[in-house]
């Protein structure tokens, strides 16, 4: 699958603003972040304004942008439109919980806060759950897909939180959790890379065509001799080296490196904790790019099989 | 509630059309569909098949169905030109009308009032030749010829000296009937709707298709079987299949001796004047052995003939039935499976295969239609029975130098199984069969100023006395058809004109007169050099070829070396007339012709090229062209198609003729013709009645109807010609016999080919080079969806076929270490070429092939120079030579030594991997053209849109 | 609407039947199609770069070419792709906005392109790349299959089948409804084996691929005499000396 920038930029900053969101609405209310107004409106603040830039990043991969608010229409069956109406539907008590925060908080923040974090994981699932339920491709169609949505979102709130945290000295409980989670996206990750490279082929050329009673099937000819938009979109190919080598720095830059740093700046804090934090989210931020971008890229569209490229690259 | 799409989408159900819908007959190749074109605002809405017209029955192929590109293309040219910078420069100016016409007739009037040879009058894949050769003949000159030379002139050579029609548009498999077909050399080709039509209902009727093809694509692809044979063996196997026929004796002895010169005797005298002549009795009537009354005129209804033996004729000469030497000849250890197994890359085990198949269905299974007919001896039988195996064959086989010979088997392989115009067997299509060979000799004798031509310029020799040569054998003709050098020549050579004229081989000429053939790129072997002769000037720095007319719709890479540009309309935007005077729309079925009509109007400075041509024949002065006063005989070209006779009674167009109406082929002019041609869908087709729908060729009643419509001059039997005597008369003047007889250089050439019987060699250019470097027979075709027309102007055909690789064996290439997509290098003995590789499973392992006429160059058809035409399109031309390699003598043409045929398929090339660095761009990559002047800007974006969507 | 409906009783399930047996790869059923579409229903069907480098446009019908098989035993096949009208699109399902819908009462998946977004996930969930992205109106499009000629009361009946059927010369497209399984295209694909692509994914096409047939078995009879070898026999000639033949 061709790699989009829009789609890239607004799952990745979309999940950790989402992922922020909902840590500061766990976390706030538990009293394991600082409860200044100055904090809350920093973070939560951020956590809208990620959200704000992934989701009008991704109307950049749309048609007609205009009409957008109609995809709002069909939560019924689709995915695309729920994570919409959930997106939509998070900004309330979001925005009503920035408010709160600012003014600061109370029990009716603390609820906007929890109603935020539910929003925030609901549309984070919504979001997993749009390339999760796409048969066609069989890296997203996958059951560790969704979970994988969930837990880099997370991550990268709980990273991002640890930052934040770091400038008021109180970033032990995020950068604990950020590190765990870490530790987990790692394991994910690699769980989920040795799961789809082992999968067969969800349909090959034979299947694709029904010529396999003759035997191998084989392009001969296109149907038209230059490119066009299936190919670009879906037939995007990456070489294996170049995939193996982004899949280190997404695993270790984005996943392993951070949550060592976070869990080194637990004992050590201060300025040092603080530099590390730093370093952590850089890191993570430069590997759930390429985390996304190979998302993108090592996905395999059947409609590729027409075109001749084989099951696995 | 959620949105609903369909509650809320707009979908109109019953739209018209368009505001008005227009029968004509497409033009997009040379199958002459009819089309029914829905026009809505002016603008051209949708071109479908008409499903009243006998051609395709409402079907259209991906030409004919985009069309509408075709028509609107850019490339189209806007306004006459003259060329104002050096050749090839494409400087022009725009000129009006009568400042072309002056030109035109000032060139052409001095060229007819010195030396009307001078003019070289040659047409691409026009359809107009009764009209554009009657024309040349009026003018004087005898150098006229279309695109055949370099098309199938084998073909239809072949057929008509043999059969007295030949496959190609002159006959047909019975596509009803028929229960084996078997296809040689068969790619998209002539016809291309009825050939798809028909190989769907002979599949489904469960008949075996065989498809004998380098290639397998298209019509091979879904052959049932596909024999991967290596270009020009085609005839060496077809004499296996006739080995095997004649040596198991499964042949139609009662068809040979009814309707073939099998039982004929052949005069035997070695040395003799009449070697190899038929014997003839007192009336010039051949003669066959009878078993009880000896030798008798071979007509009589009787004859119960001895076909092998010596017999002393009463004259005491010796003689032999055609059928010995025949048999003699075939049974032949070089013809045997195993002798050609290896060279045709067929196995013996496999050619005896499949000759016991063809028998088998032949004469296992003969076809019985329950309907009584009368032979040429008056005998009436009561049913048709006919020997089920039909064959069909194109350029695969033609486009050789050894295609002649090659054809002419195939012909002799169907009549030994009786498969002739017979029930389930291959059909003449009317107005065939004809006379073998047909007609006098062709014009070109004696041209002299201001005098036309008598006869045919595209005629038929029937023996030396015909040929076109001055008493020292030098060619008369600028393409040197009809000398010794082609003594078949029927259809010109026009791969030689531009070269022989820069050569002033045997003369310079005047005027270069070309319409639709794009012979400064795909339609020259090696257009370089072409393009070189084109732009060659003499030491005073005049043009060698003084003066270039050029007629074209389009913006070709021919445009740029012309003097004058006669812009042409698109095909839906004139008239014309796909005449029985030419290559009409008949069928097996009956006769039958087409006309154009204009459905939309130019929206340029263009004019049809027939009314130019008629009324620069008026402003000439031709005879036919102009009334005793002088003014112009016709108004314009649709004048000239309902008045213009030929012979009394006879015009270009077959229906409704006579002043009501009321005729058939024969009959006066009628005023409301068109109008009746237009009411009936733009074609007229008569309907041959079942006792006159087969063996056309001895059929009393076919013969005598088909005389009565003006299709054939007498009704006698058509005799059809295992034995060519004008070929052995052609031998014997070789031999030294006669007054007419071949010049020295030419002499040991002509008696070799010039063979009475079919015989196979290896082509050519393959005899007289070194093949071992260059290992590979390299062969191309036109792809369905740009068959017959260049087709890049077209923005929905390019993206089809925007670039073209070269397709190699898979096995082959992994053996020389060549990977898909490879960039390699093609080289010929004459040039090496660039082009990207691709590997398949479907092609002889001995044989590189590529699509025709898809690399374009740089800047032409109004295409940007980085189109992938120009930068990864590639023609083979390039490594094609029009001549022979060096020796001794004049340059002769690669082409056949019988009928002058480019032999296209006779190249042998080597392909090596291209050196780093070198990939990605094909060469030689000559620089851009630049467009006419005032030729639009061609869009970023076509949103092509005539009506019909969303209120 | 994005959610499939419930077919009322009887209702239709039209469909082509495409027959790789004898389909010659000619391309008329795209460029007819492209032809008739382009003025037609989802007008236009815009081609980029029509006279450039990178031409490459809106079509509802590709034709690809393939060999299955090694060698001469192999076959060339030639392979037009179009939308099946799956019974269970995901493309219709995915779809945020309900217009991508299938409808009800014969099965033809269509867009509303007056409120598509353009956000392509209906590309992706289709699996034989049957969708079309128009980018110059931003809108997704696709075979329609000619719902404004099958209906079309200014078109004669028995024209009135999608575009690309009416014109192929090779009569390998064929179209009908295929939930009759007394209907004439049902009886063929019982007839020949016709099959869906990709059934394994569950979208259940509607339209059905014919294979290739085998190559019918040569009806040779029973093996006759191979006859002699021409060196077996003094002179093969002599076989016709008496043989006799007559008009």
């Amino acid at each position: 699958m061709n790699p989009a920038p829009s789609i890239i930029v607004f799952t990745v900053a979309s999940g950790a603003g989402y992922g922020l969101l909902f840590w500061m609405g766990l976390l706030r209310p538990l009293g394991l972040v600082p409860s200044s107004a100055g904090f809350g409106a920093l973070a939560v603040g951020i956590a809208l304004l990620l959200i704000m830039l992934g989701l009008l990043s991704s109307t950049a991969h749309l048609g007609r942008p205009e009409r957008a608010w109609r995809a709002l229409s069909q939560w019924r069956s689709s995915w695309l439109s729920r994570e919409g109406v959930a997106a939509v539907a998070t900004f309330a008590p979001a925005g009503l919980f920035f408010v709160g925060v600012i003014g600061g908080g109370g029990a009716f923040t603390t609820l906007m806060g929890l109603l935020s974090a539910i929003g925030a994981a609901a549309t984070v699932f919504c979001t997993g759950m749009i390339y999760a339920s796409l048969k066609p491709i069989r890296q997203w169609h996958h059951p560790l897909v969704t979970p994988g949505y969930l837990l880099f979102g997370a991550f990268s709130g709980a990273v991002l939180l640890t930052l934040f945290a770091a400038f008021w000295g109180a970033a032990a409980v995020p950068a604990a959790i950020a590190a765990v989670l870490g530790a987990a996206a790692f394991i994910l990750k690699r769980a989920y890379w040795s799961s789809v490279d082992a999968a067969p082929p969800v349909a090959t050329m034979e299947s694709a065509t029904g010529l396999g009673f003759i035997g191998k099937v084989r392009p001969l000819d296109p149907p038209h001799t230059e490119t066009n938009y299936l190919l670009r979109e879906m037939a995007f190919r990456i070489g294996r080296v170049h995939a193996q080598r982004l899949r280190r720095i997404a695993s270790l830059a984005g996943f392993a490196a951070p949550a060592v740093l976070l869990a080194l700046a637990l004992p050590f804090g201060g300025a040092l904790g603080g530099i590390f934090a730093f370093a952590a989210t850089g890191l993570a931020l430069v590997g759930l790019l390429a985390e996304r971008w190979l998302m993108f890229a090592e996905a395999t569209h059947t409609v590729a099989l027409y075109y001749g490229q084989e099951p696995r690259a | 509630m959620p949105a609903d799409g369909g509650a809320s989408d707009r979908i109109i159900y019953s739209a018209p059309v368009g505001d008005e819908v227009k029968t004509t007959t497409c033009y997009m190749c040379a199958c002459r569909c009819g089309i029914r074109v829905h026009l809505k605002d002016g603008r051209v809405r949708y071109i479908e098949g008409n499903p009243d017209h006998p051609v395709n029955r409402g079907v259209l192929c991906g030409k004919g169905s985009a069309g509408i590109m075709t028509h609107y293309a850019p490339a189209r040219l806007r306004a006459p030109l003259k060329r104002i910078g050096p050749r090839g420069s494409g400087e022009f100016a725009e000129i009006s009308w009568d400042e072309a016409m002056e030109i035109a007739t000032g060139w052409l009037k001095n060229v007819r009032e010195t030396d009307p040879r001078k003019l070289a009058f040659f047409t691409g894949r026009d359809q107009s030749q009764s009209l554009t050769g009657f024309w040349a003949a009026q003018f004087g000159t005898p150098n006229f010829a279309a695109h055949g030379g370099f098309c199938s002139v084998n073909m239809a050579a072949g057929g008509l000296y043999t059969i007295g029609g030949s496959f190609w548009e002159f006959g047909e498999p019975d596509w009803e009937h028929a229960r084996y077909l078997m296809l040689f050399g068969v790619a998209e080709d002539h016809d291309s709707n009825p050939i798809k039509t028909g190989l769907a209902a002979l599949k489904k009727r469960g008949a075996k298709v065989v498809s004998v093809n380098p290639v397998r694509t298209g019509y091979s692809a879904v052959a049932d079987e596909w024999v991967g044979i290596r270009p020009g063996t085609d005839g060496l196997f077809i004499m296996a299949l006739i080995h095997e026929l004649l040596r198991t004796d499964r042949v139609d002895g009662a068809f040979l001796v009814r309707y073939t010169n099998a039982p004929w005797l052949v005069v035997r005298n070695p040395g003799g004047a009449d070697d190899g002549l038929f014997a003839r009795d007192a009336d010039g009537k051949p003669l066959a052995w009878d078993r009880a009354r000896g030798a008798i005129a071979a007509e009589t209804a009787d004859l119960s003939p001895v076909l092998v033996g010596e017999f002393t004729l009463p004259d005491g000469r010796k003689a032999q039935p055609v059928f010995h030497l025949m048999a003699e000849r075939y049974l032949g250890t070089e013809y045997a499976p195993e002798a050609v197994a290896e060279r045709c890359g067929v196995s013996a085990e496999r050619i005896r295969r499949l000759a016991a198949e063809v028998a088998d269905i032949a004469f296992n299974h003969p076809l019985t239609l329950d309907i009584p007919w009368t032979d040429v001896w008056g005998r009436k039988h009561e049913t048709l029975v006919g020997r089920p195996v039909a064959f069909h064959a194109m350029r695969g086989i033609s486009a050789h130098s050894n295609g002649f010979h090659t054809c002419r088997a195939l012909h002799i392989l169907q009549m030994l199984l009786g498969a002739v115009d017979t029930p389930g067997s291959w059909r003449y299509k009317s107005p065939f069969p004809r006379p073998i060979p047909p007609g006098p000799g062709p014009a070109g004798k004696g041209a002299k100023p201001n005098t036309p031509l008598a006869g045919n310029i595209l005629s038929f020799t029937h023996g030396p006395d015909d040929l076109l040569v001055e008493e020292d054998g030098t060619p008369i003709r600028i393409d040197h058809a009809f000398s010794w050098e082609a003594p078949l020549g029927l259809h010109g050579m026009m791969h030689t004109v531009i070269g022989n004229a820069a050569k002033g081989d045997p003369y310079r000429i005047d005027t270069l007169f070309m319409f639709m053939a794009n012979m400064a790129w795909n339609s020259a072997m090696n257009p370089l050099d072409t393009i070189a002769c084109l732009t060659a000037q003499d030491e005073n720095g005049d043009y060698v070829i003084p003066h270039v007319i050029y007629s074209d719709a389009y913006f070709s890479e021919t445009v740029p070396y012309a003097d004058l540009i006669l812009p042409d309309t698109t095909y839906l935007e004139r008239w014309d007339c796909i005449s029985i005077l030419d290559r009409p729309i008949g069928s097996s079925h009956g006769p039958g012709d087409a006309i154009r009509r204009p459905v939309v109007k130019p929206d340029r400075d263009v004019r049809p090229f027939q009314e130019v041509l008629i009324e620069l024949g008026a402003r000439l002065g031709l005879p036919a062209f102009v009334k005793e006063d002088g003014s112009p005989r016709f108004k314009d070209y649709p004048d000239y198609i309902v008045n213009h006779q030929r012979m009394p009674g006879i015009g270009p167009l077959a229906g409704w003729r006579g002043e009501d109406g009321s005729k058939k082929g024969v009959g006066e002019p009628n005023p409301d013709q068109l109008q009746r041609y237009i009411e009936n869908g733009c074609f007229w087709r008569h309907h041959l009645a079942p006792e006159e729908s087969y063996f056309k060729h001895a059929n009393a009643t076919y013969l005598a109807n088909a005389k009565a419509m003006g299709l054939i001059g007498k009704s006698d039997q058509i005799v059809l010609q295992i034995w060519s005597e004008p070929l052995q008369k052609f031998r014997l003047a070789a031999e030294g016999h006669g007054a007419k007889q071949p010049p020295e250089h030419l002499r040991e050439r002509v008696r070799t080919y010039c063979d009475p019987l079919p015989f196979w060699y290896a082509p050519l250019e393959q005899q007289q080079h070194d093949t071992e470097p260059f290992p590979l027979s390299a062969v191309t075709q036109r792809p369905m969806a740009m068959y017959h027309s260049w087709g890049t102007m077209n923005a929905w055909l390019r993206q089809i076929h925007g670039a073209n690789k070269l397709y190699m064996a898979r096995a082959r290439a992994e053996e020389m270490g060549l990977a898909q997509d490879d960039w390699v290098w093609v080289e010929s003995r004459s040039g090496r070429v660039k082009a990207q590789l691709s590997l398949m499973e479907g092609v002889n392992r001995d044989t590189v092939w590529t699509w025709n006429a898809i690399g374009k160059r740089a800047g032409a058809w109004m295409l940007t120079p980085d189109a992938a035409e120009a930068t990864r399109g590639f023609l083979l031309n390039h490594v094609i030579s029009e001549w022979l390699p060096a020796q001794a003598g004049p340059r002769l043409a690669n082409a056949d030594p019988v009928t002058g045929q480019a032999a296209w398929y006779d190249l042998r090339v080597r392909v090596t991997k291209c050196a780093p660095g070198e990939e990605g761009v094909t060469d030689p990559l000559p620089t851009m053209l630049h467009p006419p002047p005032n030729m639009p800007e061609p869009p970023d974006i076509l949103r092509y849109h005539a009506g019909g969507a969303k209120p | 609407m994005t959610s499939l409906p419930t077919p009322p009783p009887g209702a239709k399930k039209l469909g082509l039947v495409i027959d790789l047996d004898t389909c010659v790869g000619c391309h008329a059923c795209a460029t007819n199609c492209k032809e008739w579409n382009t003025s037609g229903h989802m007008a236009p069907l815009p081609d980029r770069n029509p006279y450039s480098a990178g031409q490459e446009g809106v079509w509802f019908n590709r034709v690809h070419s393939y060999e299955a098989g090694e060698g001469e035993e192999g076959r060339t096949v030639h392979f037009p792709r179009s939308c099946l009208h799956c019974e269970t699109p995901a493309c219709v399902t995915v779809c945020p906005t309900g217009a991508s819908y299938k409808r009800a009462e014969d099965g033809i998946v269509l867009v509303n392109t007056d409120i598509c977004i353009g956000c392509q996930l209906c590309a992706w969930a289709c699996p034989y790349g049957a969708r079309e992205f128009d980018d110059d109106a931003g809108v997704m499009k696709k075979c329609t299959l000619c719902v404004d000629r099958i209906y079309n009361e200014h078109i004669p009946e028995k024209q009135r089948v999608p575009a690309c059927v009416s014109t192929c010369p090779a009569n390998a497209r064929h179209f009908g409804d295929l939930g009759d399984p007394d209907s004439a295209v049902s009886k063929l694909v019982a007839e020949r084996g016709g099959v869906a692509l990709m059934p394994e994914l569950g979208y259940q096409p509607v339209n059905r691929y014919l294979p290739p047939r085998r190559a019918p078995k040569p009806d040779a009879g029973p093996p006759r005499d191979p006859g002699p070898l021409p060196s077996q026999i003094t002179n093969p000639l002599l076989r016709w000396v008496d043989k006799v033949l007559s008009r």
